[in-house]
Parts: C-alpha cells; structure tokens; sequence
C-alpha cells in the first residue's frame, strides 16, 4: 500500500518535472520526492528481488561494465533491472525504479544491476545491502571534484564491506588488491585481471612516474606491480588481446572471444563482468552462453561509439582522466585517422587542465591530430606541441571544428576518431546528429 | 600580438579544405650547441609526488631545454636512493597527504644538501605539498590526532598549517619578475611567509568581492615564496607550460649553474597558442 502511494506521488513529480523541464524530465527531482515521502521504498523495492543487487563501481569503466554484466545475466535468461546512464546516484536508481515497477510497486526483475558513483554506492549500500559487488579500479580522476584517491580507495571499501556474498575486484589495482583493502571482508573475495604477457600494456597510475623518471619509454620499468602471490592470481584472467580477439581464462580453461567492442580497458573489464556472473551464477552458469553475449555486446553512450558519416567511420571517446585517456590513445592504436581532441572545463569535465599532462600523446606522433577544439583547446594544442606531435590548427567552436574534421577525412580517406571530455562530447554529438544518425538517450 | 613562431617542421598534414583553422606551429630540437654539457634536471620523488601534473613541468623543462639547443639529463631522487651530485635545477611535486608522509624523512635527511645547493643558486621549482616541505613544518589540522606534525626542511621561511577548508580554483597571480602567472590551486594547507622570503606574487583581484581566490592561505593575498633561485607555489595546471616566463628563468639559471655563464636562450615559439591558452585560463570561473 505504501509502495502504491510512493509510485503514484513519484510519477506525478515526473509528469511536472518534464512539464517545467520542456519535456526531458531530469531523474533528481521524481527521485527527491520518492526519498522525501518514503524513504524506505527503494530497500524495500529491491530487497525482494530473488537473486539480490549487484553494485558496480570504480573511476573508469563502470557505465560500460554494467551494461556488459547485464548483457551477460539475461543471456542467463535472467529479468534484469538496471539504472540508465548517467544516472548513477542513489536519486537516480530510484527515479528508475519508478519507471519500472507497476502500480503497487513490483519489480517484474529477478537482479538488480546498479552502476553508482563512488561517493553515491557509500550511501547506496547503507540503504541497501548488495548481494555482490563488481569494483573495476581506482584512478585519479578529476581532484578538484574527488580528493584524493586513497580516500575513492576508502569508499569502495565501505561497498565491498556492505556486500553480503561477494566481492570481485580487479586483482591488479594496487589498492583494491592490498590486504589492508581484502582482509576484513565478509564477503568472498574474488579477483579478475591480466595475464603476464598483457602487463606491460595496461600502466597504472602509480607506474606512469616510475616510467617517466627515465625520460623515455622503458622496456623493462617493472611496469605493474601484479599479485603478490600464487594464491591470489586471478581466476578470470585476459591473457592475451590481438585486435577485437582476446583470450580469456576461466577457471583452468582459455577460451576465446572476438569482440564487437573496442578498447583493451572493455576487454579487461568484460573479464570482471564475466568473473562476477559465473562466480555469482556458480554451477547454474551456462558459461558458452556467457561468452557469446560477451562478445555481442556494444559499448555505452560516448564510451568508444563507433558511428558513420557519409559511410567514412567515426569512434566517439570519452576521456575523463589521466587512465581513461592513456586507454582510450592505446586502444586507438596505431591505424592512421583523422584525429580531434575536444577539451572543455566544465563542472562535469573538471576545471583544472593539470590532468592532461598526465597522459602521454607520443603515440598520435606518428598521424598528428588535425584540429583541438573545446573552451580549453589552446591548452590541449600546448599540451600536443610538448609532445612534439603535429596539429594542423586550433578552432575552439565544436561545429566548425566538426566540420573541418569531416572535411579533412574526405580529403584524406581516412576515418575519423574524437577525443572528448563530458560536456565536448554532449556538444559533438548534437553536432553530428545534425549530419548523422546519433543513438539518443536520455 | 606576436606571431612569430618557428615554421612547423612540415606542411600541414592535409589541405584544409574546412573553415580556418588557428595554426599550431610546433618547434624544433636545435641541434646540441658544441661542447655544452647536459643540463642535469632532479625531480625530487616523482613517484610519489606527481598528482596534479607535474610532469608537465619536468616535460616543459626538458623541451624547452632541447629546443634552445640543451641536451638534458633526467635524473629522479625516490625515498632511499642516494641523492645525486652536482645537480643544475630541482623540480618537485604535489603530492596526496600519504605521500607526503612518506618522502617527509627521506626528504629531511637531504636537507642540508639541498639547502646547500639553494645557496650556489641551483634553480627550483617545489610545488603544493613539496613547497610545503622545503618550509619550516607542515601541521595537521586540528582534530586530526592520528597525524603528526612533518618536519620540512627550511630551505623556504614558511610555514604551513593544514585547515577543513579548501582552496580550489583558477588562479592568477601578479608578479614583479614574470608578470602574471596563470594556474589552479587545490589545497588545504595554509602557508605563512616570514621575513626570510618573498611572495612570488600576489593574488590577481583578492579581496574583491569576485573573488574567492586563496594563494598562500587566504588570508593576505599573497601566493608562493621565492628564495634565491628557488621557488615555492601552489600552482598547477600545470604551470610552467602556460607561464614560460617562469620556465625560461629556471632554466636560465639553469645553464649559469652549469656553464658558468648567461648562455640560454629562450626558444622563439610561444606566440598565439601560449598568449590564448593563458588568455583563456585566466578568463574561466574559479
């Protein structure tokens, strides 16, 4: 009954919010109202859901991942309820509550699959205890909105100690593999990572000055610290990456996937979806059925979207920090295309710029970077010229920026690849929706 | 405006058949002048003491060096290395408060060589929780009982005194030698100047009603601390690449400490992209 009045009072508050907001409701204000007049619903929403709820987080790759464990579970056959993106805080799980259960409150789901922001899953799972929980990282992100990292560090701790079943962690960051991080769980621990032979691909934050303290790439830096010891080795392990095609070990076996998505953090991500779902799922896990989703599955909104112009490709790459960018140039790879970095300081994107002097741009000096754009384009050009790498101009406006983007890749026969921080990346795609067909979302 | 920058090393990549775009002319390496030894640049324990940027301070150092014909050897200090010997210019870091506590000893311990490199005028940039260090101490705020005071080592006269707020932004600072210099602050240590060492500037505007820019603590309107060639700042951004003013004096120290003599000489390239990027910087919300 009191589920039936919240669910009432809830889509009311919507209906007004997209009234005042001109037709695109935000998800903050149904969701106020919901935690104001029953500040108990969403706990006793999801606590009926047979299989519990599933909390993912970390600094990168939490949008993608959870679309990839979701994909995963309802390949499981499995009803699965998740928040949409960007939505990731504890108002917006349960504005998306309201939109899917029915008049009385009842989630048709058997999982709830959340993706919560690192500060929002502490207060998440004060209200809700997770089942399990998928933690992917952590990195610096943006400092001047985050603080430091050993305190995003001390925040997912409060969400692996919340979960009552399990905890999969990426068996390679150095903090959430530390004992200090592992020894007072509750939970299961398990852990998902990278074989010996990719180590030297992924650098942790904690690496980059290790490498750079001698001046130029080095081969043999020790780049990763990796397990302490045989028994914590990784279980789900990625062992091995050749474009789209990767090698994947679960308990004992390789198996093999070539993926739709691109980007070798996906890969490594995909690894601890897929740890989660077989570890969580036990002997009822249909493990080739779980491989073929994986390989099926299509990257989020803005994170590596492959799109088309006039038939010439265009990857769409959202960089929010020092990692995630590092990933996102590493995943380009080497194939020659028509490159723009469009850079802005927003809130959203953060202010201070000092992050884009933790990413090393040698890679693009190889093609060059046709245009920077972006309110902060002149400091990504200075950045660029440190790097030595060549740009052939600077044009601060997104849609002449575009255009010259697109121009050039006609001129050249080459695809085209944006790099873009939060609110560049909102600009670009209503630029190109003006040219191409662009997936929305709300 | 100036516009004299270096030709790019090539054309243009491809034919800019779009709207006009601002060229970004990318300068060269000069060949090494004949005879001159390598500058040999210290970071100061850059792994853990890296976190807003810095290495784009030790990457504008090292171009800007190889552009004006310099060759550069990078050196790094971590906790328990030997310090190296006969060094021309010293560049350190901010830092998270863990981090901080583990270099405060290592630091300590070498810094009567330090102190002593200030005084034969070896240049130095010390950053946010490195230019906490290179003063008298840094102490918590209170409240905080699980962390002790650090002992710096007192190469600067100030001292720092941690605080519950935080002062976070865009920041411009005027200064006497290197008119305004642009970067973003993001700290919680309050610093106070003694009669020892100057301000490297003052904060652009402060106390204005627009403003809510801190500096050193705040309070006076003062930012970083100059002592000899070295210099204290709470600024990032990273700073040296949009304030070559800044760098160029470091590393015209730099050559004096190594070569004996006034023989560097700043590459010609900063132009339109540095002047809009600094223009820019200093136009955006706190």
């Amino acid at each position: 009954m009191r589920s039936a009045l919240t669910v009432a009072a809830g889509r009311a508050a919507r209906r007004l919010a997209r009234l005042r907001g001109g037709g695109r409701g935000g998800s903050a204000f149904p969701g106020l109202v919901v935690e104001r007049i029953d500040p108990g619903f969403l706990a006793r929403t999801l606590e009926e859901l047979p299989l519990g709820v599933v909390v993912v987080s970390g600094t990168n790759g939490k949008t993608t991942t959870t679309k990839i464990l979701v994909e995963l579970l309802r390949s499981q056959g499995l009803r699965v309820f998740t928040n949409p993106t960007g939505s990731n805080f504890v108002r917006g799980v349960a504005a998306a509550l309201l939109t899917e259960v029915d008049a009385r409150g009842r989630l048709a789901a058997d999982i709830a699959v959340l993706e919560l922001d690192e500060a929002h899953a502490v207060h998440f799972v004060r209200q809700v205890r997770p089942r399990a929980s998928l933690l992917l990282n952590v990195m610096r992100d943006q400092l001047d909105r985050f603080g430091e990292i050993d305190h995003t560090a001390d925040l997912l701790h409060t969400v692996a100690k919340a979960s009552t079943e399990l905890v999969v962690l990426n068996g390679d960051d150095p903090r959430l593999s530390a004992p200090r991080f592992t020894d007072d769980l509750g939970a299961r621990v398990e852990r998902f990572g990278i074989g010996e032979g990719l180590r030297r691909v992924f650098l942790s934050d904690d690496d980059l000055r290790r490498e750079d303290a001698g001046g130029a790439m080095l081969e043999d830096a020790g780049l990763g610290a990796g397990p302490a010891d045989d028994t914590q080795t990784p279980a789900t392990r990625l062992e091995a990456i050749d474009g789209r095609r990767a090698r994947i070990l679960v308990d004992g076996a390789e198996h093999e996937v070539e993926f739709v998505l691109p980007g070798v953090h996906n890969m490594l991500n995909a690894t601890g979806a897929l740890a989660l779902a077989s570890s969580l799922l036990g002997a009822d896990a249909d493990l080739p059925a779980l491989l073929r989703a994986l390989a099926h599955v299509r990257a989020a909104f803005g994170r590596g979207e492959m799109l088309e112009v006039d038939g010439v490709p265009l990857e769409l790459a959202l960089v929010k920090n020092p990692a995630g960018f590092r990933m996102s140039l590493l995943s380009a790879g080497t194939d020659p295309a028509e490159t723009m970095i469009a850079i802005n300081d927003e809130y959203a994107d953060g202010r201070d710029m000092s992050w884009l002097w933790d990413v090393d741009f040698s890679a693009l000096r190889a093609s060059g970077v046709h245009v920077v754009s972006g309110v902060r384009a002149y400091d990504m050009a200075l950045r660029l010229r440190y790097d030595e790498v060549l740009v052939d101009g600077v044009e601060t406006d997104l849609g002449p920026a575009v255009r010259s983007l697109i121009d050039a890749a006609r001129a050249s026969g080459r695809p085209m690849r944006i790099f873009c921080t939060y609110t560049a990346m909102l600009a670009v795609r209503a630029q190109l929706s003006r040219i191409t067909h662009v997936e929305t979302v709300l | 405006m100036s516009t004299n920058e270096h030709p790019a090393p090539s054309a243009p990549r491809s034919a800019g058949t779009g709207p006009d775009l601002t060229p970004v002319p990318t300068p060269h390496r000069q060949p090494a002048r004949e005879g001159a030894p390598a500058l040999r640049i210290l970071q100061l324990y850059p792994s853990e003491m890296n976190i807003y940027g810095d290495w784009g301070n030790t990457l504008t150092l090292i171009r800007r060096a190889q552009w004006s014909g310099f060759e550069v050897e990078l050196l790094a200090h971590e906790v328990g290395d030997r310090l190296p010997a006969d060094v021309d210019l010293v560049v350190a870091g901010g830092g998270q408060d863990s981090g901080q506590v583990r270099i405060a000893a290592d630091l300590l311990s070498h810094g009567p060589a330090i102190c002593e490199w200030a005084e034969q005028d070896v240049p130095m940039l010390a950053v946010c929780g490195s230019y906490q260090l290179f003063g008298h101490v840094f102490v918590p705020a209170t409240g905080d009982t699980a962390d002790e005071p650090l002992t710096g080592i007192s190469l600067l006269d100030v001292e720092t005194r941690g605080s519950s707020t935080r002062l976070i932004g865009n920041l411009t600072v005027e200064t006497e030698r290197f008119g305004p210099v642009v970067g973003y602050e993001n700290h919680s240590g309050l610093t106070t100047l003694g009669a020892d060492c100057t301000a490297l500037g003052s904060v652009r505007a402060f106390g204005q009603e627009s403003s809510r820019a801190g500096g050193n603590n705040g309070a006076d309107g003062t930012e970083g601390a100059v002592h000899r060639e070295v210099i204290g700042t709470y600024l990032h951004g990273s700073v040296l690449p949009k304030n070559p003013a800044l760098a160029d004096h470091l590393l015209a120290a730099a050559v004096r400490h190594r070569v004996g003599e006034d023989a560097y000489t700043a590459p010609d390239l900063e132009g339109i992209v540095t002047q809009r990027a600094r223009d820019i910087a200093m136009s955006r919300p706190r």
